[in-house]
Order: structure tokens, then sequence, then C-alpha cells
């Protein structure tokens, strides 16, 4: 019983996680239709980045702010450099284009850090209790702040200004230059964004299993898993589906190896995509 | 009358010179290597090995407008069936590992067919990303049968042709060997190809809905596809696991997928020679470049290959796709 309860937590507060993950990807896909295979790796990448910040000043918080910034200038650069040039070119070039991206990140990271596992030391330290059970703090802090940090992305994307620029150039691209939103900057912009909230869920997600140079391939393949069962381009149907694939993946490593148990939302996903390929989380379309 | 007569001269001058050049070519690869040192012999059958696992997935990606990411699981399913073969039955035998290892590759290409083939675009390159690591997971973590992280050993089969003549493998036999199963299955995919079939296959890539309304059946088109190219695959498997006598989970992962795209968009896509030209730039690339900076070698070539989509995105061969393809 116990363990229910436990894995219901794991499930939820890595669900938090997956979703900050996910809503990087959604954002980018759907404004600028780029599947970018080089989420997990910026992710990665903004981890060890949090990892080294964190050695020199000794704050969580600096170490959050500053792998999120880092990344997000990188993720400006490139999408300056390798992704306007092929505006107007076949979606998949793009895929090709980001899978070397993803190389680039991944051997850098292993030349530049090594291929030992770091460790992020937890932000806050002790034990919750509810009855009889324990459960560290931190990881319920840890999905408060994704939980935190999506809010404010859907605040800013409903309201502030910018965000109304973004939402803009997704429902018609050429209107909005017409009614000059500079787009090229938008495009930029929203890369930069997405690979700033990778970055920072990489330094959340940090403390619970350490960082290593090849963890960006699993979340790649976690939250693209995510985006495509809720629904490519919406951000609450991929926001619910990380939560759902998250708990379902823990409460199938009761019974078999964490390893897999990932088999069980790589089935999710097919089954998703033949029964009802729009997305589980999205409302019928009529 | 004077313009058909040079319409019909212009194609077949194309396909003496298509012929010479063939000719040439497969005369020199069976000539130079034995006279190589034995490292760079075996770096030739390599290449020919990774480049037959390419030209399987270039019917994909250059002929029919699907891009795969699971090559890997075709072709490490083939390593795993060539395995199965050589480690069961005594003595070893190279017909039963080519046949299990086509049978595993076929099977699993059939399953990743029927489900990946209904989705288009970027949905079908993440589904069979997916499908491969599915297989993947499966023999990691299955050690009883498939050895898990550690992968399976076994002794290489006697050349033998129908019982008339059987020889151990030399590594120039085997270069032989390898070359002779590559040139043929270039010819037939070649013909493949240019079949009527091949032209469907080439309409879905240049425009899906069209094809489905003059009344294609696509879906079936492009199950066959799969099918198609994952028995290829699945052959390159045998190949590779008969040459280093070992099949190993490692290629079963994305990785290997992934270096197989590569291959396609350095050599060409749509030329099926063009797979073969990658394999040996990347190959080359990664053998003077890993000299001195060891795996850090997929910095430079990831660079390049970044500029080669944006600036050459025919490919090395890409200048030659016509004439190739007539």
């Amino acid at each position: 019983m116990d363990q229910i309860v436990i894995q219901t937590l794991h499930g939820l507060v890595n669900g938090m996680v997956l979703a900050m993950v996910a809503s990087g990807l959604t954002l980018i896909f759907g404004i600028m239709d780029i599947v970018n295979f080089a989420h997990g790796d910026l992710l990665m990448l903004g981890a060890f980045v949090g990892a080294t910040v964190l050695g020199m000043t000794g704050s969580y918080w600096l170490a959050l702010l500053g792998a999120a910034i880092v990344i997000a200038i990188l993720g400006a650069l490139l999408q300056v450099t390798t992704l306007r040039p092929l505006i107007g070119r076949d979606p998949l070039t793009t895929i090709l284009a980001t899978f070397g991206v993803s190389l680039v990140v991944q051997k850098y990271a292993l030349w530049q850090w090594g291929p030992s596992v770091r460790q992020i030391s937890e932000p806050v330290h002790g034990d919750f209790n509810l009855f009889y059970l324990q459960y560290p703090w931190y990881r319920i802090v840890t999905a408060l702040l994704a939980g935190l940090i999506i809010t404010a992305l859907w605040l800013f994307l409903k309201y502030g200004k910018y965000g109304i620029w973004i939402r803009a150039t997704t429902q018609d691209r050429v209107m909005a230059q017409a009614m000059g939103i500079p787009v090229p900057l938008v495009y930029t912009a929203v890369f930069a964004i997405g690979s700033g909230m990778a970055a920072a869920s990489g330094v959340l997600f940090g403390p619970f299993a350490g960082v290593t140079q090849t963890m960006g391939f699993d979340f790649t393949l976690r939250a693209f898993i995510v985006v495509v069962v809720g629904g490519m381009g919406n951000l609450g149907g991929s926001i619910l589906a990380s939560i759902f694939v998250s708990l379902l993946e823990s409460y199938a490593a009761i019974m078999v190896s964490p390893a897999q148990a990932v088999i069980v939302s790589f089935v999710v996903l097919v089954l998703t995509m033949l029964f009802r390929p729009t997305g589980l989380f999205v409302p019928t379309p009529k | 009358m004077s313009a058909t007569a040079i319409s019909t001269a212009q194609p077949r001058a194309h396909a003496t010179g298509y012929w010479t050049a063939f000719a040439i070519v497969v005369a020199a690869l069976v000539v130079v290597p034995p006279m190589l040192p034995p490292f760079w012999q075996r770096f030739v059958t390599e290449i020919l090995i990774w480049g037959l696992l390419a030209m399987s997935s270039d019917i994909l990606i250059g002929y029919t407008g699907m891009v795969s990411f699971g090559h890997s699981a075709f072709f490490g399913l083939g390593m795993y069936g060539a395995a199965a073969a050589l480690l069961t039955v005594k003595p070893p035998s190279l017909l039963l590992a080519l046949l299990y290892g086509l049978v595993a590759a076929g099977a699993v290409s059939v399953f990743v067919a029927f489900f990946a083939t209904r989705l288009r675009d970027i949905y079908f390159a993440i589904s069979t990303l997916v499908f491969s690591q599915i297989f993947y997971v499966i023999i990691f973590t299955w050690t009883d049968v498939t050895g898990g992280e550690n992968g399976l050993t076994f002794r290489q089969p006697r050349l033998s042709i129908l019982g008339l003549w059987s020889d151990v493998f030399t590594p120039t036999t085997f270069h032989w060997f390898v070359l002779t199963v590559v040139v043929l299955s270039y010819l037939l995919v070649r013909r493949i190809t240019q079949s009527p079939f091949g032209m469907v296959l080439q309409s879905i890539r240049e425009n899906e809905p069209r094809t489905r309304a003059i009344g294609y059946h696509v879906e079936r088109y492009k199950i066959v596809a799969v099918m198609l190219s994952g028995l290829f695959a699945g052959l390159a498997g045998v190949l590779y696991a008969m040459q280093n006598k070992f099949a190993a989970p490692d290629f079963v992962f994305f990785v290997v997928s992934g270096e197989v795209v590569i291959f396609n968009v350095m050599g060409g896509m749509g030329t099926l020679v063009g797979p073969f030209a990658g394999a040996a730039f990347f190959l080359l690339l990664r053998e003077s470049l890993s000299r001195f900076m060891t795996e850090y070698y997929l910095i430079p070539v990831g660079i390049i290959f970044i500029i080669m989509i944006i600036f050459l995105p025919q490919g090395l061969l890409g200048f030659l796709r016509r004439r190739l393809n007539s």
C-alpha cells in the first residue's frame, strides 16, 4: 500500500518535471513547426551548467537562473545559425539539423565535463511526514517550482505583450508580419525560451538522479512521447500527458525493473497514434 | 523525327556511361582491397556493410519520402537472428544464418510497418524511433536469451556454396562474399526502384494525396517499402555479425539509426550509391579524426553534417541523381 502512495508521489513529481520539458518542446513545435531533436541535450547541458554554477557559488537558485539564461542565449544562437537558413524547407530537414546539434552538444559535454556522474545537491533538506510515510521535501518543492514556471509561461503567453505576439505568429504568420510583428525575432525568442525551460528542468531534475552526458536522449524521447500523446502543439494536453505517462511508468516500476517500465510509455504512444492521432487530451474535432 | 531519335539516344548514352562506371567501381572493389594492409581491407568491407544498411534506408528516405529513425532495430535483429542460427545449429551454416537473420528482421519490419505507416512525416520518424527503442529495451533486459549487455559471441560459419565447395573464410574471401551480396542487393533494389512499384513510391514522395487520388492504395505500398527496407537492413546485420563474430545490444540502440540517416544525408538521398559514399565519407572522417581526438570526433563531424544540410542538401553525389536513376 505505502509503495503505491510513494509511486504515486514519484509519478506526480516526475510528471511535473517532464511537463516542463515538454512545454518547451511544444512551444517550439507549435510555433515554428520544428521538431527539436536536441531538446534533451540542451536540458543536459543546462544541468551541467547548473552544476558548475552551483560549484562556484553554492546557491541552487543562482544555478537554476544561470543555467536557464546561458542555455537560452545558446538556443538563440543555434536558431540563428542552423535553423533560420532552413525556414521554408521541408520540416524533416529541421529534424536532421537538430539531430546534428544534439550530437555536437552531447560530445561537447563529454569533452568539457567528462563521463562521470555529477551531483546537484538538493536545495531543501529534510523529509516530509504523512502518517507513517516519509517523502523528501525537495521533490515536493521541485514539483511546485515546475508548476510555477509552467504557470508563468502560460500567463506570459496569455497576457504578456510579447506572449500575444507569439500567439499571433502561431495563428497566422503572414498576417502577424503584416501587422508589424518581427516574426524572425519571435522565432528566435521562442527557441530561446524553449531552450531556457529545458535547461531549468535539467537543474530541477539534477538532484533526483545526478547529471550525465547521456541523459539527454532519454528526455528527448519522453518529451516526444508526451507531446504526441497530449496532442502536438497543445500546452495543456502535454502537461496532462506528462503526468499520465509518468504515473503509469511509476506504477509499472512496482512490478518490473525501471528499465522495462519505459516500455509502458512506448505502448501508450503507439496506441495513441493508432486510435487517436490528434492526441489523448484534446477535445474531439467536430 | 530527329527529336525522337535524340531523346532515345540520350538515355542509351547515359546507360553505357553508367554501366562502364559501375563495372570500373566493382572491378576496383574486387581487385584493390586484397592488396591493402589488413586494417584497410577490413575497413573497406565494413564500409560496404554499412553502405548496404544505409542503402536499405534510402528506399524509405530517398524514394518514398519517409525518414526512418529506427533502422537499428532491423539491423540488430538481423545480427541476433544470425547469432541464433550460428549458436543453435551445429555445425554453423552460412545459409541458415542468412535465413534466420532475414526472417528475424522481416518479422520485425512487418510489425513496425503495420503500425508506423499509418503515420506521416515527423510522426513516422518518431514512431520508428520508439519501436527501435522497444526492441532495444527487450534485448538489453532479456539477459537469458540475448546475453543482455554483453551480447552473444559465436564462431564464423564456413563459406559453403550449396555443398559444392566449403572453406574457412579468410579476410579476402569474406570481402568478396560481402561484395557479391552488396552488388546483388544494389542491382535488385535499383531494379525495384525503377519498376512500376518503385515509381509509385516516388510518386508518394512527390505528392501523397495525389497518388491516393489516382487510386493507389498508399498504405499498402508504404508497408511493402518498409518491409523491403527492413529485409535489406537485416541482411547488412547478418553480414556485420559474421564479420565481427558477435551480436551486441549497442547495435540496436538509436545511435546506429542516427548514423544511417547521416550516411544518407551526407552521400545523397535517392541515389542508392550515395549512402555508400556517405558511409565511406563518415567512416573515413571518423577514422582520421578519432586518431587524435578519440570519441570527440563527433563534434567536427556533427558540424560538417549541419553545414551539409544547409548548403549541400543533395549530398555528395546529389549532382549525379538523375544519371544514377536512369
